[in-house]
């Protein structure tokens, strides 16, 4: 098993957040996590990828068999987890090329592989700018400076490209994205879809589970995960909204 | 990094190897034997700095003088700067070079000193010169520094130690020493006159454009020549100098002050192009020993269309006052300032420069980048004077700040003084902050935090390093990085 979330809780200046999230995903399967907003989606995504302003007071999660929680977010980062950002922040005066050329090399020692030379490196840039439609120029600029949401959020996956995770989390990629961008990036993601790894696609819309077909998809309200189902259920949602499910609960 | 960054890495990497490989020649050519002079300072020892060093009469005089009216002085305290006493009776003045080594292995080194020696991939050899580790071998480097001096001499280009030149150069010295920085200028420019104990001195003849960047890397004599440095470069018309100088490795230093002086002075149609990296010891983190780096930079534009361009990376020091400046006298002429300064710890900054518009038409332009974190002070303060008659004057000063943590303090001190209404002079400052959410972005990219802030850092201060030689700027980059080291998380 690649994630195995138990009882997961978490607080937020001194609010509870997520009350007690259970999740298993195995390598090859793409979860999507729906639900209303306040719910706790981004709060989860965070959890997961080790943002230290978030405070986990209960539960596990085993991450390759290993506590994740022990992990710090760059350890985390190196051993293949991968958070695609809802804003990804601009770094002015930072070269997209030195700045993938270090996570890369941060991955490859983690993995026990050599750095890549110079020449490699800008072929991979070349390669994986393809993935999601970028022109090349743009790894050529500041990381994120200057982008436009679509351009950010592509961005995101192209580094996602780069890194090759064993999982990726998207969180809200969908969000403030055209068609156009929204069907280039579900196709990026959709190439590095692979038997070994896995991606948990966090969405208000089910617009780009049209693009990105879920194995599974789970409902998160108010801290806590109230159904889940196939990718029908995302449909459902879809027509029905939220109210059935959380008058169930109520 | 791309392309052009990989061959300009090997290829620095080849000429650090080069410089840096071969041996330090501890020692100045006299023949004196003594060791050191009594602590303290008067005329007599004046005298005896000027007779150990075997000068003619009009210098031994020229140090006389500027004692006599150093004594009149007091330390300049408008800096915004925490300055410890300074007992100048508790200094000693004159100390032959050292040539016993101060430790007999590499075990007896300060193993920080050690991994920073390895960060920055000085060679061993070359570590333990700079720690004053005994170097039993000797290193083939003769035939770059051979071939180096006879291709300089070949161009009539002179690039000496500065007690060389007063004794084959005087004519030359006599003529341009004090020129620029008289003794009277400031506190440490007279203390410096009075007791200078080397330096460099170098002539640039009429219309040559000289091949190589001169740097004191292979100039003999470089090590070793102490608290009061003085430099004195000299492009004659038409020519052209890239300079080099620094110490672009951490020397561990007893010396607590320095008090150097450089003077520039470029004619017609010349142009010069001086370079620092600054990286003495700043103290440790608890602020606890360190230099007193206060420096006196200056440079003239003479002639006509001369152009003098100062480019400093800042990392270390306790304490730094410096101000390299441009007096811009001949028409047309160009004066740059480019400034990284970083402060971290407890270090404390206050440098800038002065464009002095004297001629029609001169040109200046200011970029500073001052980088503070720790609990640090930082410092920029500049002043932009057009003079009455310099018509046509144009400044361009850009002042940023950058904060690291929430501890340190940055500063602007911005002074223009316009005399000539056709002038135009532009001031812009921006201040920005590392952000938490900057730093969790490169986290989650697998890139720790110190890498972060060095990629952050290198990003920001990358229009100043790209002023630097190639050899240089490559080098700056890790040492910003070095420097920053701790001052997070």
């Amino acid at each position: 098993m690649l994630l195995e979330v138990k009882d997961l809780q978490c607080m937020v200046d001194g609010k509870p957040i997520l009350k007690g999230i259970n999740l298993q995903v195995n390598e090859g399967e793409v979860h999507a996590i729906m639900g209303p907003n306040g719910s706790g989606k981004s709060t989860f995504a965070s959890v997961l990828a080790g943002n230290p302003r978030y405070e986990v007071t209960g539960g596990s999660i085993l991450y390759r068999g290993e506590d994740l929680l022990e992990m710090d977010i760059e350890q985390r980062a190196r051993a293949g987890l991968f958070l695609g950002f809802q804003y990804p922040v601009e770094i002015p005066g930072v070269s997209m090329a030195n700045f993938m050329r270090m996570a890369v090399n941060e991955r490859r020692a983690f993995l026990g592989e050599e750095p890549l030379a110079a020449g490699e490196f800008l072929r991979l840039m070349k390669q994986k700018a393809k993935v999601v439609e970028i022109d090349s120029q743009l790894t050529g600029r500041a990381v994120n400076e200057g982008y436009s949401g679509g351009e950010k959020k592509k961005n995101e996956i192209f580094q996602m490209a780069m890194l090759e995770p064993k999982l990726a989390i998207l969180d809200e990629t969908d969000s403030g994205l055209d068609i156009d961008a929204l069907r280039i990036v579900a196709n990026g993601v959709n190439q590095l879809r692979r038997p070994d790894n896995a991606t948990i696609v966090i969405t208000h819309y089910q617009r780009l589970l049209d693009y990105i077909v879920p194995d599974y998809v789970h409902v998160l309200y108010k801290g806590r995960i109230i159904e889940s189902g196939d990718k029908t259920l995302a449909l459902k949602l879809e027509e029905q909204g939220y109210d059935w499910l959380i008058n169930d609960i109520a | 990094m791309d392309i052009k960054d990989q061959n300009i890495q090997s290829e620095s990497d080849r000429i650090i190897e080069q410089a840096t490989s071969q041996e330090y020649k501890y020692g100045f050519v006299t023949d004196i034997e003594t060791d050191a002079i009594p602590k303290g300072l008067n005329e007599d020892v004046v005298r005896l700095i000027s007779m150990k060093k075997g000068e003619p009469q009009w210098l031994t005089e020229q140090r006389l003088e500027a004692y006599r009216h150093w004594k009149t002085l007091v330390m300049p305290k408008w800096a915004k700067l925490d300055i410890p006493r300074i007992d100048y009776q508790d200094i000693i003045y004159y100390a032959a070079p050292r040539t016993a080594p101060k430790y007999a292995s590499m075990d007896e080194v300060d193993p920080e000193l050690i991994r920073t020696f390895d960060k920055l991939g000085i060679p061993l050899e070359e570590q333990m010169a700079l720690a004053g580790v005994a170097v039993d071998a000797v290193m083939d480097s003769v035939s770059v520094k051979t071939t180096y001096k006879e291709t300089l001499a070949e161009l009539g280009v002179i690039f000496c130690s500065m007690s060389e030149a007063v004794r084959d150069y005087p004519e030359l010295i006599q003529k341009y020493l004090g020129s620029v920085v008289p003794y009277t200028d400031n506190f440490f420019a007279a203390l410096n006159a009075a007791v200078f104990s080397d330096g460099s001195f170098c002539y640039i003849p009429k219309g040559v454009r000289c091949p190589m960047e001169l740097s004191t890397y292979f100039r003999i004599n470089a090590a070793g020549t102490g608290q009061f440095e003085r430099t004195l470069i000299v492009a004659d018309e038409g020519s052209y100098v890239s300079y080099l100088e620094g110490c672009t490795a951490p020397r561990r230093d007893e010396n607590q002050l320095h008090a150097a002086v450089v003077e520039i002075v470029v004619l017609k149609d010349a142009e010069v192009k001086y370079s620092t990296v600054q990286n003495w010891y700043p103290g440790d983190k608890e602020g606890k020993g360190g230099i007193y780096n206060f420096v006196t930079k200056r440079g003239i534009c003479r002639g006509e269309n001369a152009r003098l361009s100062w480019t400093q990376v800042e990392t270390g020091s306790a304490i730094t006052w410096k101000y390299p400046s441009c007096v811009l006298a001949g028409e047309n002429s160009v004066g740059e300032f480019y400034s990284v300064a970083l402060t971290n710890n407890y270090q404390q900054a206050d440098t800038g420069t002065k464009m002095i518009h004297l001629g029609k038409n001169t040109r200046s332009r200011i970029v500073s980048k001052g980088i503070s974190a720790g609990r640090s002070q930082n410092s920029y303060r500049g002043l932009v004077r057009v003079s009455a008659k310099a018509e046509g004057a144009r400044n361009f000063s850009q002042c940023d700040s950058l904060l690291i943590g929430d501890k340190c303090g940055a500063h602007t001190f911005p002074y223009i003084d316009n005399g000539n209404s056709s002038s135009v002079s532009e001031h812009e400052a921006t201040t920005s902050k590392i952000s938490e959410d900057q730093l969790l972005y490169c986290n989650q990219r697998g890139i720790s935090t110190e890498d972060a802030v060095g990629l952050i850092v290198n990003g920001y201060a990358k229009e100043v390093l790209n002023k630097l030689p190639m050899e240089f700027a490559v080098e700056a980059q890790k040492l910003l990085s070095i420097s920053l080291e701790g001052s997070v998380g």
